[in-house]
């Protein structure tokens, strides 16, 4: 598919998704805090969007996971949270 | 057209969905075992829900003029009971000859502890000593990369496990070049917020070529869509893809990698 087609079938659902992430951020900011790993790693993440590179999907996803290599103890919840803690929560 | 559902749970699901899948074209839906949405109390739960998976749920899916096809195992997410875990371990094998049973599934990890690693590995040994084929859930959003990493190293150092009979599904951008690596096959789950997209997933096939790749719903009680696939082949061609090339994937090639196990018959 060359541009043009993939623009007029993809454009405006990904501009809806673009201002919905920017919604997104603007709420996170008006809150005025800053802590929550969540909001650090969404930070992060934002920036690769604007990077050179052929593989945002793939980047992002590695942004948000957890780069250790070792099993856990134990599991001690059933859950993922979307991004990764760090070493100290994890 | 055609496609083959080959991770779906159907327990989870209204008979109403039966009716929208053969309408779109669903020739066989095969349903791994999973965790229930609670920890089960004993192994005489699993025993009642391998049960409902090989005698119940066949003839429902038949009553509709689908073959259903199970798959029996341990979920990763009430693997942390180890002691519980042997005693469904045990129980397995008198399931394996019932006619709808394809192999061993979904095993794997879900918080990438010790204590599903070693059910991992026993659940792999349980495949390997049955000459069963395998197929195993990777860990959710940030514990799926290392997930995926710590199950394919298990899956790569037990000599006995072929990786053409091994299929790892829920793979996402970041995992999917290093199971194909393997040699292992690859599934892509099509979900409404997590996982993969229909247009993320038709990327993939695009990048990473369709030899070894297959789409699923694995609908359940969660927000999840048990049109999924269907929905994906209408995408695929809305891209541009030719209908040989959207049956190949649909159908085919859920089909090449199910009949290994003898009992896949359409």
């Amino acid at each position: 598919m060359n541009q043009q087609s993939l623009l007029d079938l993809y454009f405006l659902e990904a501009r809806h998704q673009l201002v919905e992430v920017a919604a997104f951020l603007d709420r996170l900011e008006r809150t005025g805090e800053t802590a929550d790993f969540r909001a650090q790693a969404f930070a992060e993440a934002v920036k690769i969007l604007g990077s050179p590179g052929k593989n945002k999907a793939r980047e992002v996803l590695l942004a948000f996971s957890d780069p250790t290599t070792e099993p856990i103890a134990a599991a001690t919840t059933k859950a993922a949270c979307g991004a990764w803690p760090g070493q100290a929560e994890g | 057209m055609r496609y083959i559902e080959p991770h779906a749970h159907m327990v989870s699901r209204v008979t109403d969905d039966y009716d929208r899948m053969v309408l779109a074209g669903c020739e066989a839906v095969c349903e791994p075992a999973f965790w229930a949405g609670y920890d089960r109390s004993s192994v005489a739960g699993f025993y009642d829900y391998f049960s409902q998976l090989t005698d119940y749920e066949p003839k429902r899916a038949a009553k509709h003029g689908i073959k259903h096809f199970s798959w029996l195992g341990l979920n990763s997410k009430e693997a942390e009971d180890v002691k519980l875990a042997e005693e469904v371990v045990a129980l397995i094998p008198q399931f394996l000859d019932r006619p709808n049973v394809l192999g061993i599934g979904e095993i794997g990890l879900n918080k990438n502890s010790r204590n599903e690693l070693r059910v991992l590995e026993m659940q792999v040994d349980l495949a390997a000593r049955h000459q069963q084929l395998i197929l195993v859930h990777t860990p959710h959003l940030e514990d799926k990369l290392k997930g995926t990493r710590l199950i394919l190293d298990v899956l790569k150092n037990d000599r006995r496990i072929l990786p053409e009979r091994v299929i790892i599904d829920h793979v996402e951008e970041h995992t999917v070049a290093m199971v194909l690596d393997t040699g292992m096959w690859a599934g892509m789950t099509l979900y409404p917020e997590t996982k993969c997209t229909p247009a993320r997933a038709i990327d993939m096939l695009e990048t990473y070529g369709r030899e070894r790749l297959w789409l699923n719903s694995a609908c359940d009680w969660g927000r999840s869509d048990p049109l999924a696939v269907p929905k994906t082949a209408v995408a695929m061609k809305r891209r541009g893809h030719l209908a040989e090339v959207v049956d190949e994937v649909v159908f085919q090639n859920p089909g090449r990698f199910l009949r290994q196990c003898l009992k896949f018959r359409l």
